[in-house]
């Protein structure tokens, strides 16, 4: 298990946030590509939410033509860099990688994709091209991969795009919510940088739509909107001492950790509450800041937890303890957070019962809620006939169209969270869908 | 009890691993290094009137994650004087009296051969080569496989130098020629002691995309080498089948040569009739320590066999070899796929559906990507099983009863073949092919 020592330099913070799929050099690439068979009707492309044609792209590395395989690669996924280290490719392509049937390690293909577009991205090579003008306009709301991907394409079909961003960078939680050993800032903003040099969309960064006002003058401006904004913050839990000092939600403290890195004090004890990935990345980000202790909590069963196992296995061996079958029923302490008050949990005739006869409490100094994100509910309100489901989704039909038909969304905002590749699908799509709609 | 030692030609040896005239047999040092790590024999790279050679001199043909699995060399004979290789050719012979030490030669006339088959005798060679294959410069001199190309001129240089010569000589021929057996006839009929083969074959190995030069590259230009390595080992074997197999070739002993790297190799090389063989490719890529593998899988190979010398199944393959028409046209063999072996990559569909005979069928279940085998329509080609990149997953099983032989040899003797372009006899007659336009249909 490994111990993290508190990083007090960026240097340190590096060391303690090692990326977990490293940038291939030439040899390894070329020998990696060799090993793939070219498999026909290859389960990695049906595996991928974006059908990227992997067996191509993987031999256009190995006949050396990068640029090539970039082509291929950013023709499927406009964010085709990042999702080559973010994805969890053991669960998507390379868990589908025929290799696996003979107990042969699969084709390490994030790592060959990031290869390639890297690459490209590093020689700053032109491989794109703006469509011819159509006189249309195409307003997106949030710069993360869904309105990036929406963006990209439509500019390739010929629409003007403006981006509505509320933070101050662009790509959403791809750069304010993943874990850092997954991919850097840097990495992340060079692919947009790189997407918008080229296809010429605008962002208009600190642009948070808030008003009827606001969306009234986008919706005269502008042919169609797409929504991708993303879900919001942590979701209240109702706990009793909630509201004390050091008590952060998860997506809050992954952005703070993304834009502070070591300048982020994380103190001795942390205690994450969740079982999904979002958690597994909270703990194990808590540990590697040097925390002593940290507890992730999770109400139900180990096999019950949403997290893919490999994520668990990543906090385990970040040095998280667990503990399964307990619900926080209140957060101690005295001002600052102190301590979590548990019940255990268990199952009844398939219902997951709170047994409130058997509590106990955990110290901790902070308390790491990882237990969902609420709705971007503001801003649906101020759209007219936007229907939601019972989940807080925006619903969408097959082109990616609400119910009010200038509208448009896809990411995190139907599908309540999931992949970068899941909303760069969604963004790509979404701008075929309004061109259908537009030029119907 | 297993004897490597080899009597080829009356040249001995302890073993039947020799190194050929090439970059690895330029010195004294690199031979008894050779001799050290295991090998028999070596013939020193080819002396004559000193050559200069360019820089660079080697091209490769790397695929997949292979490289070097064809070679070409631009390099001519050798380019130190003949009086210190003389020496050193004296001195190996010194240290190691019972390897075979092989003296390759080229020169022009019969005054220069006459002198220089002399020199190396005195200086100890236990035999020498007449290298008439070099297909690069040389060549463009008159010597090398200009002299390999003219089987006429060749014979007259082997009666000079059977003239000459005390020690046997072994005659080296070019594959550059469209039948071996020309030049081989000619080099059995001038009365050489022995024949190798195949020296490197014309080629040029790649092009580089920036300068439009052939590689290896020599300042903006190339030439054509001379290609070797694992990619010409199929056309070697075939080309020692052919003099193996010739009556009057035949009865001279043959070193194989070409593409030769691991026991498989030599162990096949020798069951098509060579009795030494001789490496360069392999070593020039792993150095000499590659003898030690080479040597103990032939040893293994033979104890498993119970052969106590090479001699006992040296050409034991070539009554297999035999002319298409005697093949027996009612031998049936269908692929048989192993569902529990198969990974699902199902390249012996595409492989059979593009490449062959349309008779491997996908399953109708997208979750079960097993192919099946289409056995009506299976013609027992191969492809499949060649393509299919797990270890004994598509065997081809046999489905006659081997009661019947009957070959095209026969048919023609019973007037029994199809001779007309509609003929009835034709062998795909019946035969399921899908309609053309079916293949719209995907």
């Amino acid at each position: 298990m490994a111990e993290y020592k508190k990083p007090t330099s960026e240097a340190e913070f590096e060391k303690n946030f090692k990326q977990k799929k490293p940038l291939m050099n030439d040899t390894e690439a070329y020998y990696e590509a060799s090993r793939c068979l070219f498999c026909y009707d290859a389960p990695c492309i049906q595996a991928c939410p974006t059908s990227i044609d992997i067996p191509l792209f993987i031999k256009q590395i190995h006949t050396d033509n990068v640029t090539g395989a970039s082509r291929t690669i950013f023709d499927s996924n406009w964010l085709g860099n990042a999702c080559g280290v973010v994805c969890p490719t053991g669960v998507l392509c390379e868990g589908a990688c025929v290799y696996n049937h003979q107990d042969v390690p699969p084709i390490q293909i994030g790592r060959l994709q990031n290869y390639a577009t890297n690459k490209t991205i590093e020689a700053d090579k032109v491989i794109f091209k703006v469509g011819k003008s159509n006189g249309k306009k195409i307003a997106v709301i949030g710069a993360g991969p869904a309105g990036i991907a929406c963006a990209c394409e439509a500019r390739t079909l010929g629409y003007e795009v403006d981006i509505f961003e509320a933070k101050a960078k662009p790509s959403g939680l791809t750069v304010y919510g993943i874990a850092p050993y997954k991919i850097t800032n840097e990495e992340v903003l060079e692919e947009v940088d790189y997407l918008q040099k080229q296809l010429q969309f605008n962002i208009k960064y600190n642009s948070a739509v808030t008003s009827k006002k606001q969306l009234q003058d986008i919706e005269n401006e502008y042919d169609a909107v797409f929504i991708g904004v993303g879900l919001g913050a942590t979701r209240y839990l109702g706990l009793d001492g909630e509201d004390k000092e050091n008590v952060i939600g998860a997506v809050e403290f992954v952005e703070e950790l993304r834009m502070k890195h070591h300048k982020l004090n994380v103190p001795k004890k942390v205690v994450v509450l969740g079982g999904g990935n979002t958690a597994m990345d909270a703990a194990s980000e808590a540990a590697r800041m040097g925390a002593r202790k940290t507890v992730l909590a999770y109400r139900n069963s180990k096999e019950k937890m949403g997290a893919y196992g490999f994520e668990y296995d990543l906090a385990i061996s970040a040095g998280v303890d667990s503990l399964f079958n307990v619900t926080p029923i209140a957060i101690t302490g005295n001002g600052k957070v102190e301590g979590v008050k548990f019940a255990k949990t268990e199952m009844v005739d398939g219902k997951l019962q709170t047994n409130m006869s058997n509590t106990f409490i955990v110290r901790c100094d902070m308390v790491i809620k990882a237990t969902g994100q609420a709705k971007q509910g503001h801003l649906y309100d101020l759209i007219d006939n936007l229907e939601i489901d019972n989940k807080t989704r925006i619903i969408t039909n097959n082109e990616f169209q609400t119910s009010n038909p200038k509208y448009f969304a896809g990411g995190d905002a139907i599908n309540g969270g999931a992949e970068v590749v899941n909303a760069a699908y969604d963004g790509k799509m979404a701008a075929l869908g309004i061109h259908n709609w537009l030029t119907k | 009890m297993v004897d490597l030692s080899v009597n080829f030609g009356g040249i001995k040896a302890p073993n039947p691993f020799w190194l050929a005239s090439a970059p690895p047999t330029n010195s004294g040092y690199q031979i008894m290094k050779a001799f050290e790590a295991g090998w028999g024999g070596a013939v020193w790279k080819t002396l004559g009137v000193p050559v200069v050679n360019v820089s660079s001199r080697y091209g490769s043909v790397n695929y997949r994650n292979t490289r070097m699995m064809g070679f070409n060399n631009i390099e001519l004979i050798t380019d130190r004087p003949l009086a210190d290789n003389l020496r050193e050719i004296e001195e190996v012979k010194k240290y190691f009296p019972d390897h075979a030490v092989i003296a390759s030669l080229m020169v022009e006339s019969r005054a220069e051969w006459e002198q220089i088959i002399k020199d190396v005798e005195n200086a100890g060679a236990d035999g020498i080569e007449l290298n008439f294959g070099c297909p690069h410069g040389m060549c463009e001199r008159g010597m090398g496989s200009a002299v390999g190309q003219e089987p006429e001129v060749l014979k007259t240089i082997v009666e000079w130098v059977k003239e000459a010569a005390n020690v046997p000589v072994i005659t080296k021929l070019s594959p550059n020629i469209s039948h071996i057996t020309d030049p081989g006839l000619a080099a059995v009929q001038g009365g050489t002691d022995s024949i190798s083969l195949i020296n490197t074959i014309k080629s040029i190995v790649g092009i580089d995309l920036d300068s439009y030069a052939p590689y290896p590259i020599v300042d903006g230009k190339g030439t054509n080498g001379g290609y070797c390595g694992p990619a010409v080992k199929p056309i070697a074997m075939h080309m020692l089948k052919d003099l193996a197999q010739h009556p009057e070739i035949g009865k001279v002993p043959l070193s194989g040569i070409g593409g030769i790297e691991t026991w498989r190799d030599v162990v096949e090389f020798i069951l098509l009739g060579a009795t030494s063989v001789q490496v360069c490719t392999a070593v020039m890529h792993y150095g000499f320590g590659i003898v030690r593998e080479m040597e103990a899988g032939l040893r293994q190979f033979m104890e498993d066999k119970g052969y106590n010398t090479i001699y006992d199944f040296a050409g034991k393959a070539l009554p297999n070899v035999t002319e298409w028409k005697h093949l027996n046209l009612k031998h049936k063999v269908v692929a048989e796929i192993n569902a529990d072996k198969c990974v699902g990559c199902d390249l012996c569909y595409i492989a059979c559906d593009d490449g062959a005979h349309q008779a491997i069928a996908l399953s109708d279940d997208p979750t079960n990507r097993i192919p099946s085998i289409i056995e009506e329509n299976c013609v027992g080609c191969n492809l499949c099983s060649l393509v299919c990149p797990v270890e004994d997953c598509i065997t081809m099983v046999k489905k006659d009863d081997g009661t019947q032989n009957l070959t095209w040899h026969e048919r023609t003797e019973n007037d029994d073949i199809p001779v007309t372009f509609d003929d009835d006899r034709a062998g795909g007659k019946g035969h399921f092919v899908p309609k053309p336009t079916d293949a719209l249909k995907r």
